[in-house]
Formats: structure tokens, sequence, C-alpha cells
């Protein structure tokens, strides 16, 4: 690689990084003015209280509502997506019965189906169910809908663990439940991750379904709860920037923390 | 073990296969299966708000396809949501093709750049929305700040027909480009790098490298990434909806097929009418095109793999 070569490579990933960043920074900035300096001049630095925005949303303002049932709805999801899609997987990996090839089949069949389109349906059934604008009835979409990967990445991983360890501890009289969660399932504690950010990432930021499904304001999940700021701060920018901020705060020190197995979890469906 | 015995084994062996497999199966038949199926079938139903009351046909379906006034937004929206896919296979995935060669060169600072060119993807595209939105203020945003520190006048972006579907368009490219990227990353370190020093050796430039001895080698990371961004573009729906509205305006310039879906089935700003019957048989186009397409550009794309 000739000197000149490696200056522009290196200088088109300066460039990219600088338009990757800069519009985060546009936004951490303007959390910190107030809305008379904004107009002054879009692209300033902060002079005086930095955290009034952002005190502002937090007390005067739905946020911390909107993050509260974000985190309910996510870890609700998340959790039973786990149970669920380990004891399944755990199936269809370690056992062998009939029919089970049609089973995984009809789970993984899930992977390939947008469910946004179904949103009809669905709203009808649980209009039915009473699970209407209910939380409840939120996390069931998103069970459904992160399953079919869940049993795809457990099941694929279960099977690669060897028999003897399970086969010794059923010499040893140990029962099957046994086996199952002291022996093989903190061997897949890997893939327990990769599954739960794959979907984690998804649930937390969805918008089309708490859209269709919640209308109660007390039930509203962030991102729901942000275009609400949007229409209510239309002219106060210091405080809807603050908001933004404090929406992607959360999820970006988990990445910048996790950001490898974020990516693995992200882009695990696309590469094989 | 006696014959009475292995079949009691038995027998308990498989209440417990289906004790383990039960709750997943239920919540993927009630909320899956069963929501999927009806979505056919309500495609060809007529409703009284959330109540079906008969069967009308193919009715829905001509309507949305060929009779005023459905039709033309339909058509509209079926072009946009072209104009979406086409621009972002060119500026998104193409961009993503570059930013992934010049990491694979493992330049200094390469980790990091792979942090942050990926950052926006694990973002809301509610919050990439409203702060594009922002930045694209003509008045206040950073955009035309930036662009009037050149001598430049920039445009309205979003309120200007010219420009707004454009703008949308460049917002996702920012939000998504560091997935292609990263999926052509992963690719292209599958390379034998016996076979990368082989053409430098032979004179290859990094033209050539990318063009002639990666693009053929990473084609089963194309072919993914060509599927997902036609499953992403025809089911726009967060970007447009925050940034120019759920009638996709201004008039109608930034209309997809996802908002006009909500609008005619939940009702939009300026009616509150549900309409689940020509909601539905739009879902059931939208969901005919993509599977169609997915599946005809899955053939074409795998047959120009080859086998390293």
């Amino acid at each position: 690689m000739t000197e000149r070569n490696r200056l522009a490579w290196q200088l088109l990933l300066g460039a990219n990084t600088v338009v990757m960043i800069f519009p985060l920074l546009v936004m951490l900035l303007s959390a910190t003015r107030t809305n008379a300096e904004i107009f002054a001049s879009p692209l300033g630095l902060p002079t005086g209280a930095v955290f009034a925005n952002v005190v502002k949303v937090w007390r005067d303002t739905n946020f911390p509502l909107y993050l509260a049932n974000s985190v309910i709805v996510t870890v609700g999801s998340i959790a039973a997506i786990l149970v669920f899609g380990t004891m399944a997987a755990y199936a269809l990996a370690r056992y062998v019965f009939r029919g089970a090839g049609l089973v995984y089949l009809f789970f993984v069949a899930g992977l390939m189906l947008p469910l946004k389109l179904a949103i009809i349906p669905l709203f009808i059934q649980l209009d039915t169910l009473h699970l209407l604008n209910t939380r409840l009835g939120l996390i069931l979409i998103y069970v459904a809908m992160g399953l079919p990967s869940a049993v795809f990445i457990l099941t694929g991983f279960l099977r690669t663990l060897p028999g003897e360890l399970e086969e010794s501890a059923r010499l040893d009289g140990a029962s099957e439940l046994t086996v199952m969660l002291r022996i093989m399932l903190p061997l897949a504690r890997p893939a327990l991750v990769i599954s739960g950010i794959q979907n984690a990432v998804p649930i937390w930021n969805d918008f089309f379904f708490p859209l269709v499904i919640l209308t109660s304001d007390r039930l509203k999940t962030l991102p729901q709860g942000l275009t609400i700021f949007m229409g209510e701060f239309n002219t106060d920018w210091g405080v809807l920037f603050a908001g933004l901020t404090l929406a992607a705060l959360p999820i970006t020190l988990v990445y910048i923390v996790l950001s490898r197995q974020f990516i693995a979890g992200l882009t695990q469906g696309a590469i094989k | 073990m006696t014959p009475a015995k292995s079949r009691r084994h038995r027998v308990r062996r498989g209440l417990w296969i289906l004790l383990l497999l039960a709750p997943g199966a239920a919540v993927m038949t009630m909320f899956v299966v069963v929501p999927v199926l009806g979505a056919f079938a309500d495609a060809f139903r007529s409703f009284q708000g959330p109540r079906p009351t008969g069967w009308v046909g193919f009715a829905n379906l001509r309507d949305v396809l060929f009779v005023a006034p459905y039709a033309a937004a339909t058509w509209r929206a079926l072009w946009h949501n072209v104009v979406v896919f086409t621009s972002l296979m060119v500026v998104q995935n193409g961009l993503a093709y570059l930013i992934a060669f010049a990491l694979l060169k493992a330049l200094p600072g390469h980790r990091v750049h792979q942090v942050i060119v990926f950052l926006p993807v694990v973002l809301s595209a509610i919050v990439v929305g409203i702060l594009w939105k922002e930045l694209l203020n003509p008045i206040f945003g950073a955009v035309n700040e930036l662009l009037a520190m050149l001598g430049v006048q920039g445009p309205p972006w979003l309120g200007d027909a010219g420009t707004a579907l454009a703008s949308i368009i460049a917002t996702n490219a920012w939000h998504w480009m560091g997935f292609p990227a990263l999926i052509f990353l992963a690719a292209m370190q599958r390379i034998p790098r016996e076979t990368l020093e082989a053409a430098r050796i032979d004179g290859a430039t990094d033209r050539v490298l990318m063009a002639r001895i990666i693009w053929p080698l990473v084609a089963p990371a194309t072919t993914i990434v060509v599927i997902l961004t036609f499953i992403g573009s025809f089911n726009w729906f967060e970007l447009p909806y925050v940034m120019t509205g759920l009638d996709g305006s201004p008039g109608g310039a930034t209309d997809v097929l996802g908002l006009l879906f909500y609008r005619t089935a939940f009702g939009g700003v300026s009616s509150g009418l549900e309409d689940f019957g020509h909601g539905s048989a739009l879902a059931v186009l939208m969901f005919i095109v993509v599977a169609a397409v997915s599946a005809v550009a899955l053939r074409i794309l795998r047959a120009r793999e080859i086998e390293l």
C-alpha cells in the first residue's frame, strides 16, 4: 500500500466518522443550551446552566413515566422470549422425537413474516381478549415476534453442546429438569446474551405496535413519548433536544460497553 | 427395565417435551399464525368499525389497485417505495461497501471506526427522525447553518416536494449504513489472505481488487443486503411518519405504502375513520410484493454466488 493510497482511505474513514458523530454532537450541545441561544446560532457552545433542559424534561414532563414503561415492556418481553425460546429450543436440540423437524419449521417460519402487516387482525384479537391498551398485549406481540429468532439461535447453539455431560448426570440420577437447568443452560449463556440483545434493541426502539395498541398516555413507551414531545416542544428546542439526548443515552451507553456483542447480535441473522 | 416401566418412561419423556414446547407454540399460534391467516381473510371482507360485516370477494383489492380515489394513492406510494429502495441500494449500500473495504485495511483506529459507524444503528428511528428533522430545519437547523458558512442558501429540505423524499432517504442512509458495512466487512474478512495478496502481487489496484476480486467473493453478503434493504424499504414507516407526517407531506411527496396502509386502516390526520377492509387489501398487496420479489431476487442472486 502506497502512502498516498493509505492516506486517502484514512481520510474517507475520518470524514465518515465526522458525518456520523456531528449530528449526535449537535444534539448533545443543543440539549445544554437555551432556546434563545440555539435560535441565535444553531452551532454554538453552551454558556449558562447546562442541565436546565434536562431537569425540565425529568421534572415537568412524563419522560420518567415513558422510560419506566419502555423498561417494563422490554424486560418483560425479553424474559418471556428467553424462557419460552430456551424451553422450545432445548426440546428441539436435545431430544429426538417424531415431528421435531416440523415443529422447528413452525417456529423458524416466523422469521420470514413481517408481523406489522398482520396488525389489523392482531388489533381485533387483542380487542376481543380485552388486551388492547395494555402492556401485556404489547408484550405478547413482541414475544411472538422474538421467538423465531430466539429458537433459531438457541437451537443451533444447544445442538453443538456435547452429550457426555448430560449422560453422566442422568446416570447419577439427575432428573431431566436438573440436567437442563444445572448442566446445559449455564453453557448456553453466550447464545442467550446474543439472542437477548438481538431482540431487545428492536423492542426498545419500536414505535409501530405501541402506536396502534396503546392509547393511554400513562402506558406509552419512550419512542411514542418523543413524538408527543415533538408536538409539545415544537418551539422549545433546548428541551426537545434534551429529551432526545436522554432517550438515546441508555442504549448508547450499553452499546459502547457491549459493542462486540451488539454488533454480533444484530448482524447474526445476516451472517452465516 | 420392564416393558411397563419403559412405557411409563416414554410417556413421561413425551409429556416433558410437550411441556417444553407448549408455551412458545401457544404464543406463536395465537399471535403469528392466526393473525397472519386472518390478514389474508380480512382483505376479502367488509367492515363496520372493527367488526367484519361480510365477504366482498376481490372488491377491496380491486379498489386499492384500480378504482379512484384509492388507486392513485396506492400507485404513487408504491413508486416512492421503489425510489427509496433504489436510492438506498446506491447511496447507503454503495457507501457501506467502500467503508467496509477501508475497514478491511485495518488502518490505525479501525476498531473505533467500526464502533462509531454502527452507533446510529442501535438508535430508535424516532430519535433519528426527530433529530434530522430539526437539523434540516430551514432557518435554525445545523445543515443550512453549515451551508451558509460556505455561502450557500440551503432549501427548506422537508418542506419542498423536490427535496423532501431525498432528505428522508439520506437520513435512512445515515441511520443504517453501518449495518450493511459490517455485513460486507465480515464477508471480506472471510476471504483468504493469500487470495488478496496474490492479486496485489499481480499488480491489482484497490479499484480492481474491489470490483473484480472481492465483489464476486462477497456475493452471499450482497444477497442478504439486497433482500434486507428491499424488505426495509417496503416496510418504511417511522422515518417519514416523524419527519413529514402521516399524510406524507408536502402534498403526498413522501407518501409510502406503510403510511398509506396505516392511514387507510386506522384513520389519518383529516379523517379518523377506520377502514379495515381496504387496509387489509393493502397489507396483503405489500406482503405479496415483498414475498414475491424477495423470492425471485434470492434465486437470481444465489445463482451468482460461488463456492470458495
